[in-house]
């Protein structure tokens, strides 16, 4: 099952149908190069995870395990094996870190960890990609593990792909995970769980549903063990293999963090209000409609201005597609919006919101994201607010690389969110002088057919192939321009960026939401340090 | 500071917390060229362009042998310039100055009477609040290089505001600079008088002599460059020598368009504590909008601390409105439109003011010597406030230009 060190990290090179050109074998395994926006679908059967029968585990519903490590031990942990862990405590994350410890300890090599995101406190593990604990990571590599992949020191290739796209891969059977392990904020000794009680209370678990339900092994690790039934039963015990109680799951203050709290700045609160006048003006925002808008400062402030149209004329919001928090809830309460679909929880309002009201629901990428569904949630949402590091003349974005061309962020629901509706990009013209509008993005995650209006605090594009839109604002006091005008807007001021060089050896590979690859991550030519 | 006994100097902020800005730590050598050593946030898009400037700047001092440490946050080329040239001035005597070209809508001259309601104040060597000021639309913005700057940061300063006058997009907002106080500020206005000022706030007058000094230097200055582009003045009055003197200081000369009050040391100047509903600034508050109006200028109120409270802000203009203010200062962005909105005409003024106009235009149509609505007889100057008060709702977008021809089509 490991990868050979001696075989070729990547082969067959093919130019796809976004021109770029990317490799159909990475790690060993066969891929699919992008084929253009819903061309590629696969048929076939879903990959499924092994018959288990019941009669193989306690009849008292008891699976506890005295630890981690014996746990990972009885689900048969070796080399090579896929680990999968989720993202709900952010930074506060205590237990994946400790699978790898445990891994080491144990002499385990060749690891790929699958993670639905990784943060800041995962640099832990870098000791561990060093010395073939963990062979590669399959997931977003944010801030220091970023940084170790673009710098071409991971031995296997990453893969980085969307909430969607990671559930796709489960489904398809592209990442067949061995052992998922559950961090739980209450569950109970049979494996019920859910992330609205306990101390580490995270709101809800979506990003673990996939894993529990197409892994070979599950193991639920909690720190609040309840008696029989831990409800809701957001993850449902009867895919899980053994239960493990610990002292501590997480660091509560950084898994409700600190961000989700509206824009002070001036400028950003000058965008946030102009892409909510676009919206107004665009007949986007209306009784009834819906949105989606993350947990950034600029997004939030957006959902207050929206909240003071819906006041003002007496309407409503039928729903929130969100990652929540005190402003959604604030909404929900005031009757302004009917439902909050809830895909992940940034603060302790939204948990509470959560736990006590039953139009604050819990979603999964299965219901918001999935490729492989009958439809999903996203295509559905009149309006979605989202960020970019980079966008191009053509309207292409970029969400994981910056302009000096390091891997720093994951790509999140942002791919899957680009079919709602109406997709806008509120983001500031250049950032500490780097320009944020160029000729060709340094790593392209989002085609520009996808993306309708980039909003800047010195005026808002709309993509020309939007010629509604264009029609609709043609009057307006907004400063509509075209992007090329604000490109050049941009380098009057800041002047024009030289571009990031790279070797020609790739580090990552981009997948596309239906499991096709649409772009690569380089290394970086210099190394960080030098500069 | 002589420049003999200074081999090794530092220039501008770095740090953690700093972005759009620049650090310069210069020391002459004797020999061995230049040394320079660059850390800069994005070294990947600018570093060689960075260098080149760097290069041409010290080539045009004739400065061949140093070891420079160069820390930038993503400082723009006018910021590395000013710094690098404010520490070159520390290190060498030199007439030179190394002038960046002056963007074309920053040759625009403005006039005395155009609306002042809001200035925003930008300290003058903070580089990062400067970028993005002209895009919230404030009337003017100002430069500040007196409270806003500490003393040991005054020199570098002035090279920051030059050349943020020169390079800096105002996005339309009239280009205002505050001087330091006495003979620091009459050095001040060497940096900003050549280089298309349009109005100079000058702090803490007391006396007429105070605007005869700093007019005296602007004409030098500007004789020397042969320029005549207008510059105004603004006298802040800010103690109560200040207040008894202020007619006097506002007529003391014609390019003073506005006398603004400083209600911070004033309220200082008495030995009070400066309240929100300012019964103890009251007089002066009055005093100076009355000289105001009698030498035919502005007046302009004093700035509202607490950027918070937004509420508190819009108490207070349309307290400063009803005194007879015409403009106040601003610290904050999100300062400006309340400021707007709250000077503006309300609806009751412009409908009343609709019906003077037009009972006017009736009048003169018919050949009537007297106007009247309903049955009041209207005074002339009651008409010019009446049509002032329109200007002002077209002026801020409230009423179309062309209301009257509406409201003919709405009655047709």
């Amino acid at each position: 099952m490991r990868t050979s060190t001696k075989m070729k990290k990547y082969d067959k090179l093919v130019t796809n149908a976004a021109g770029r050109i990317v490799p159909e074998i990475i790690n060993g395994e066969q891929h699919i190069a992008f084929q253009g926006v819903g061309k590629y679908k696969p048929s076939g059967r879903k990959h499924a995870p092994a018959i288990p029968s019941c009669v193989d585990y306690p009849a008292d519903g008891n699976k506890l395990i005295p630890s981690l490590k014996e746990a990972l031990i009885k689900s048969g942990l070796r080399d090579g094996m896929t680990i999968s862990t989720h993202h709900h405590f952010r930074d506060g994350d205590i237990i994946a870190n400790q699978i790898f410890d445990i891994a080491h300890e144990l002499g385990i090599k060749g690891l790929r960890w699958f993670p639905s995101a990784s943060f800041p406190c995962h640099v832990h593990l870098i000791p561990y990609l060093e010395d073939g604990t963990i062979q590669r990571i399959e997931g977003s590599m944010n801030g220091a593990l970023g940084r170790f992949c673009s710098e071409g020191k991971m031995e296997g290739v990453g893969i980085l792909r969307s909430h969607g796209g990671r559930y796709q891969a489960i489904q398809d059977g592209e990442v067949q995970i061995d052992i998922a392990v559950i961090a739980a904020p209450s569950a109970d000794a049979f494996g019920n769980a859910n992330g609205v009680n306990g101390a580490a209370a995270c709101g809800l678990l979506g990003f673990a549903l996939g894993d529990s339900q197409y892994a070979d092994k599950v193991i639920v690790v909690t720190d609040n063990l309840v008696p029989f039934p831990c409800v809701p039963f957001q993850i449902h015990g009867n895919y899980v293999d053994f239960t493990v109680l610990v002292d501590k799951i997480g660091d509560p203050e950084k898994i409700v963090s600190g961000t989700t709290q509206i824009t002070k700045s001036p400028d950003r609160l000058l965008i946030a209000e102009m892409t909510a006048q676009f919206c107004e003006e665009a007949g986007i925002v209306q009784d009834g409609f819906s949105y989606q808008a993350g947990a950034g400062g600029t997004a939030l402030s957006i959902g207050i201005y929206f909240a003071e149209m819906l006041r003002k004329k007496g309407w409503k919001a039928r729903f929130i597609r969100a990652g929540s928090n005190q402003y959604p809830v604030k909404m929900l309460e005031e009757g302004l919006v009917d439902y909050i679909l809830d895909g992940q929880t940034f603060d302790l309002e939204g948990v509470r919101s959560l736990r006590e009201n039953s139009a604050h629901l819990a979603t999964s990428p299965f219901t918001s994201y999935n490729y492989h569904s009958k439809g999903n949630f996203a295509s559905m949402v009149d309006v979605v607010i989202l960020g970019a590091t980079e966008v191009d003349v053509n309207f292409n974005a970029n969400v994981v690389t910056h302009s000096d061309g390091v891997l720093l962020h994951g790509i999140g629901g942002w791919q899957n969110c680009l079919f709602s509706k109406c997709t806008i990009l509120p983001i500031p013209l250049f950032r500490d002088r780097i320009p944020v509008i160029v000729d060709s993005v340094t790593t392209l995650c989002g085609p520009g057919e996808l993306i309708d209006v980039i909003a800047t605090e010195r005026g808002i594009a709309i993509n020309p192939r939007r010629t509604d839109l264009i029609e609709k604002l043609k009057n307006s006091n907004l400063p509509i321009k075209t992007i090329e005008e604000l490109k050049a807007e941009a380098e009057a001021i800041c002047g024009v960026p030289d571009k990031p060089e790279f070797t020609d050896e790739i580090v990552a590979a981009i997948k596309w939401v239906d499991g096709t690859i649409i772009d690569v991550v380089r290394k970086i030519k210099r190394s960080i340090e030098q500069q | 500071m002589t420049a003999e006994n200074i081999k090794r100097v530092q220039v501008g902020n770095k740090g953690k917390n700093i972005r759009s800005d620049c650090f310069f730590e210069i020391e002459l050598t004797n020999s061995g060229g230049i040394q320079l050593q660059s850390n800069s946030k994005v070294e990947v898009m600018y570093g060689k362009s960075n260098k080149k400037l760097i290069s041409d700047i010290l080539q045009y001092f004739d400065i061949e042998n140093a070891s420079i440490l160069f820390e930038d946050s993503g400082a723009l080329p006018f910021v590395i310039a000013a710094r690098l040239e404010a520490a070159i001035k520390l290190l060498i005597d030199s007439d030179k100055e190394y002038l960046l070209p002056m963007l074309e809508q920053n040759q625009k001259p403005t006039t005395r009477e155009q609306h002042r309601f809001s200035r925003l104040y930008l300290p003058g060597n903070t580089p990062s609040l400067m970028m993005n000021a002209g895009i919230h639309n404030p009337n003017a913005l100002i430069l500040d290089l007196e409270d806003a700057v500490a003393p040991e940061k005054k020199h570098e300063a002035r090279f920051l505001v030059r050349n943020a006058l020169r390079s800096l997009n105002f996005y339309g907002a009239e280009r205002m600079v505050r001087i330091n106080q006495g003979e620091r500020g009459l050095v001040d206005l060497e940096f900003v008088v050549p280089h298309s000022v349009n109005l100079v706030l000058v702090p803490k007058v007391e006396l007429p002599e105070h605007i005869r000094a700093v007019n005296e230097k602007i004409k030098s200055l500007q004789f020397a460059l042969k320029q005549k582009n207008p510059i105004w003045l603004m006298p802040i009055i800010e103690s109560a020598k200040g207040v008894v003197h202020a007619y006097q200081i506002a007529i003391c000369s014609e390019n003073i368009s506005s006398i603004a009050i400083g209600l911070e040391d004033y309220s200082a100047d008495l030995g009070v504590r400066r309240t929100a509903e300012g019964t103890e600034s009251f007089f002066a508050r009055t005093t100076l909008v009355n000289a105001a109006v009698a030498a035919g200028i502005q007046a302009i109120d004093s700035v509202f601390s607490d950027i918070a409270d937004l509420e508190g802000l819009k108490q207070n203009v349309q307290i400063s409105k009803s005194l007879g203010f015409n403009g106040m200062g601003c610290i904050h962005p999100r300062q400006i439109r309340i400021i707007h909105e709250n000077f503006a005409p309300d609806q009751l003024e412009i409908e009343k003011a609709k019906k003077i106009s037009l009972a006017f235009k009736a009048a003169k149509e018919k050949g009537l010597g007297v106007v009247t609505l309903g049955t009041k007889m209207i005074d002339a100057p009651v008409v010019k406030r009446a049509e002032k008060v329109i200007q002002l709702a077209i002026d801020m977008g409230k009423i179309p230009s062309n209301w009257a021809d509406l409201l003919a089509e709405e009655k047709a």
